[in-house]
């Protein structure tokens, strides 16, 4: 009795998480423009979808933006991190508030503050607003989560092991690389994992940041659903969700390798 | 110490987005153009249309980034923002009036744009640039009523049938304070460009009136919803009101008796554009017989040209995209108001979306909601507190 | 160690740069008007709105309270079962999360409306049709399912760890169900709790996408009303600013009530 309880629950709520998904998915197939009919199954709107210039412009922008972003936000905020876990009590929760503050505010907040900045940077120094504002906003929203997932790993390392390498006669840069490193590796991982997701979904800071001739996938969707019918949208969320799930589902078998390995080796 | 040492690092940061910038304005040779227009406001060669964009391009060689808003006044933030930059604006008249107000656009050049002979005298001098300096115009159209002739079966002739409380829930409004007041002001009889604050407050009355009826208030999406048969009334564009109807032959347009307005959007060029020659080459391409003529088509709005009117189908011409004289005497165009009226119109605007909310209910729920909250704080730490002593 | 300190100078640079001088320029912002004189009017003109202040925190916390409601059940089930079913069903709570969420927001709004399908299937039962799209209860919709999954997984990151024999030596000692959730299970996944109520909260509050897909322009919520100061109808960046300002204070407030709740300091709310 309590499984069948707990069971409809699980169900009911995985409906409730699946529906509007699947309800996308289903009408990226039907023909009729008019959301109210099923008629007539057709690939026509992917065929329009690979065809939108802007669509496939706003993809590669925001692959772009988010590699690049996740990828400097990594290596700026692991050294951030080290820089962090080496200063004094004081100190350093003054940095970790500041750390803080691009976390707990809310989103609509971070963007408008740096719509303001660089609105301001654009009139004195004539930067337009575009791919580089976008990227430091990234860059800037993505720096806490690296240095929130380093520090932790910083603080479990015994510090003894970087000292013991700087005796056996390892340079600094040396020491750091061959053994704190291969220490905070995991934290790292996440930091650009989470990186790299935060800013590939991301459209209110980038909204506020973009400008006028640069736009990325999530701000593009949105000037769609205020527009007129267009169920290229619906298109495009299939093809989204088809993508991610193959992604998850292999992050899932190579854990799942990784662990039977792991296991024989034991 | 560190202090300056700080400082020398924001400076060479700064100097970094110089060179930023300087390399990004420097970068492309080959110019870019940047239009900013209404949502599906150009054929784009959709269904065997000519697409208009490309066409330019593959004509002259420029590259044009196209961009889109979906009512002036977002066209407007944007551009004031300062936080975007284009070369061609497609906004209507009495933003275009405020943009000349306050400086914000360039004189064109008009042996450029020599096509302009093209366009009819009627739709030259207008009010919102009496000495037609700064604009060329577009498309031009009205606004009505379009409607479901399966969920309204009486004659629809004023704009009173969007506050029949018969129709609640299925009568959807403008989601911006222009358009919104300009139509409670017609209900009224009143002028659509009244400054007079006590016709302005009746109109708010009559709109928060009308809240309790309406569905939502949109603006684009006007159109997929009444298509749809989402919605049984709403105010709409007389050009897609032709496009509308061919979808969902249930839909039908009028034009109200008390008077409605009617628009003319037309090209304008700000002035904080670099490429301002392009930007009447690409005005003067789009008053190309051919050109004009692919667009009216698709998107149906009504043409300030002549001989394209000419080249369209019969039927259209006597449709209600080009209303007689007897309906466009009853019509009045929009001219800017000043400041202080706009922002009186826009507080006025907020007041009636959030009307109705906060009611003591509200109020109460979160007060008990928090003194909840208190308490538990208060709990956890008497007992922290407790626990610690003991 | 001494030399590991300048690492963070870069840091230290970069977040004043783009994370203090912004929030400072909010500031500035706030207490200026059009000709650049300091000025209390965007500040006083707040009262007007608060309405709409109430309106959104009032939404925001019923919505954290049903996902919370939602929620504990889910993770505490996903919590007590087997391993590998663990992580299937958190990573099928997770896939959502990776598609975009205008994208999912689109979604309801094609189930919800009038001719929609959920009316549709109703309208086969002999119900309806029901007027569910642009109400206050479509946007409350819109934020529980957008942010469930943000209350799910620190309640059960928190809950996973919890002995199971805690739990059966209360039973043993003769609490029923409801002590057990009362005295053992909610004391001590109360840090999942306030990160979860956190997760939800913030963001539920300071939407403005959700309200305007979802509430048809009519449930207009104070993230509407920032970002139409700045990119949508009446541009004013200054009382655009004073609103932000009130929105963070209100938060920080909130934050400081949540976190007076817990005896760790801030640098446990996330991992």
């Amino acid at each position: 009795m309590k499984t069948i309880g707990k069971r409809l629950y699980l169900g009911l709520c995985f409906l409730f998480l699946y529906a509007p998904i699947a309800i996308l998915i289903i009408f990226s197939f039907i023909e009729s423009k008019n959301r109210a009919t099923f008629t007539g199954f057709t690939f026509k709107w992917y065929q329009a979808l690979f065809h939108n210039d802007l669509i496939m412009r706003s993809l590669w922008n925001t692959l772009l933006v988010a590699v690049t972003a996740s990828i400097l936000a990594t290596l700026f905020g692991t050294i951030a991190a080290v820089g962090i876990s080496g200063m004094r009590k004081r100190m350093r929760s003054a940095m970790m508030n500041v750390t803080y503050l691009p976390v707990i505010n809310p989103e609509i907040i971070t963007g408008i503050s740096t719509m303001l900045l660089f609105v301001y940077l654009k009139e004195v120094l004539h930067l337009e607003l575009g791919f580089f504002t976008v990227l430091i906003a990234h860059i800037t929203f993505c720096l806490p989560y690296v240095i929130l997932n380093v520090l932790p790993k910083l603080r479990q390392m015994d510090p003894s092991l970087y000292e013991a390498a700087l005796d056996l006669g390892c340079g600094p840069f040396k020491a750091f690389i061959k053994v704190v490193v291969p220490e905070i590796l995991p934290g790292i991982a996440s930091g650009f994992l989470m990186s790299f997701t935060f800013s590939l979904d991301d459209f209110i800071i980038t909204y506020f940041t973009s400008g006028s001739s640069f736009s990325t996938l999530p701000v593009t969707i949105y000037s769609m659903t205020r527009m007129k019918i267009n169920p290229q949208i619906n298109a495009l969320s299939t093809l989204m969700f088809l993508f991610v799930l193959v992604l998850l589902l292999l992050m899932n078998i190579r854990k799942k390798g990784h662990q039977s390995t792991a296991r024989r080796r034991a | 110490m560190k202090m300056r040492k700080t400082v020398c690092l924001l400076c060479s940061l700064l100097t970094c987005f110089a060179l930023f910038s300087d390399s990004v304005s420097a970068a492309p040779e080959t110019r870019t153009l940047r239009v900013f227009n209404w949502g599906e406001y150009i054929s784009d060669g959709s269904d065997g249309s000519m697409d208009v964009i490309q066409e330019f391009t593959r004509r002259t060689g420029i590259q044009v980034d196209y961009q889109v808003f979906s009512t002036n006044e977002e066209m407007y933030a944007k551009i004031i923002s300062g936080s975007a930059d284009y070369d061609v604006l497609i906004p209507s008249d009495y933003m275009i009036g405020k943009m000349i107000d306050e400086g914000l656009l360039a004189k064109l050049d008009f042996s450029n744009i020599p096509n302009y002979r093209y366009v009819d005298d009627a739709f030259k001098n207008l009010e919102y640039d009496p000495t037609n300096e700064y604009s060329v115009p577009y498309t031009w159209g009205t606004v009505g009523i379009i409607y479901n002739k399966t969920k309204v079966t009486e004659p629809v002739d004023s704009w009173d049938i969007l506050w029949d409380s018969n129709y609640a829930g299925q009568i959807l409004m403008f989601n911006n304070p222009r358009d919104s007041y300009g139509i409670a002001l017609k209900k009224l009889g009143y002028s659509q460009n009244t400054t007079n604050r006590d016709e302005l407050d009746q109109a708010t009355d009559e709109l928060k009136k009308q809240k309790l009826l309406i569905q939502a208030y949109v603006m684009d999406e006007i159109f997929p919803k009444m298509t749809a048969g989402e919605a049984a009334l709403a105010p709409y564009y007389a050009g897609d009101a032709v496009t509308m109807i061919g979808d969902n032959p249930d839909l039908d347009f009028v034009v109200p008796k008390e008077g409605t307005n009617r628009f003319v959007d037309a090209m304008v060029v700000p002035k904080s554009s670099p490429n301002k020659d392009l930007a009447e080459q690409f005005i003067n391409f789009m008053l190309e017989e051919d050109v004009a003529l692919a667009n009216i088509e698709y998107i149906g709005y009504s043409t300030p040209m002549s001989n394209v009117k000419a080249r369209l189908d019969e039927e259209v011409q006597n449709s209600f995209s080009y209303p007689d004289d007897e309906v466009l005497s009853r019509c009045e165009t929009f001219v800017n108001l000043d400041e202080e009226t706009t922002a009186y119109l826009q507080d006025s605007w907020t007041g009636v979306l959030s009307y109705g909310d906060s009611s003591i209910g509200d109020i109460l729920f979160l007060a008990v909601f928090f003194l909840f909250l208190i308490g538990i704080v208060i709990y956890f730490t008497v007992k922290k507190h407790r626990n610690h002593t003991i | 160690m001494k030399g590991k300190k300048a690492l963070a100078l870069p840091y230290v640079v970069w977040s004043i740069a783009f994370v203090l001088i912004p929030l400072a320029l909010v500031l500035f912002f706030s207490f200026t008007d059009k000709e650049g004189n300091f000025t209390f009017e965007n500040i006083l003109k707040i009262g007007k709105y608060s309405s709409i202040f109430v309106k959104s925190i009032n939404l925001a916390v019923i919505a954290t309270l049903i996902c919370f409601l939602i929620g504990y059940p889910l993770a505490y089930i996903i919590s007590r079962s087997r391993e590998h079913v663990q992580r299937n069903m958190l990573l099928l709570i997770m896939l959502p999360m990776w598609m975009n969420f205008l994208l999912r927001t689109y979604g309801w709004m094609t189930l919800l409306e009038n001719e929609g399908i959920i009316n549709k299937l109703l309208s086969l039962i002999g119900l309806g049709p029901f007027q569910m799209i642009n109400t206050q209860g479509a946007v409350v919709l819109g934020m529980v399912y957008n942010y469930l999954p943000f209350m799910v997984l620190p309640l059960y990151s928190i809950l996973v760890k919890i002995d199971k024999s805690i739990i059966e030596a209360a039973q043993d000692l003769g609490a029923n169900g409801f002590k057990v959730l009362i005295r053992i299970l909610l004391p001590m996944s109360l840090p999942g709790i306030i990160s979860g109520v956190t997760m939800v909260f913030v963001p539920s509050v300071s939407t403005f996408i959700i309200s305007r897909m979802l509430g048809g322009g009519s449930n207009m919520l104070i993230g509407d009303l920032i970002e139409t100061q700045f990119l949508g109808g009446n541009y004013n960046p200054y009382l655009g600013s004073a609103l932000s300002l009130v929105l963070m204070v209100v938060m920080l407030l909130i934050m400081a009530v949540m976190n007076s709740l817990e005896e760790d300091d801030m640098e446990g709310m996330l991992v």
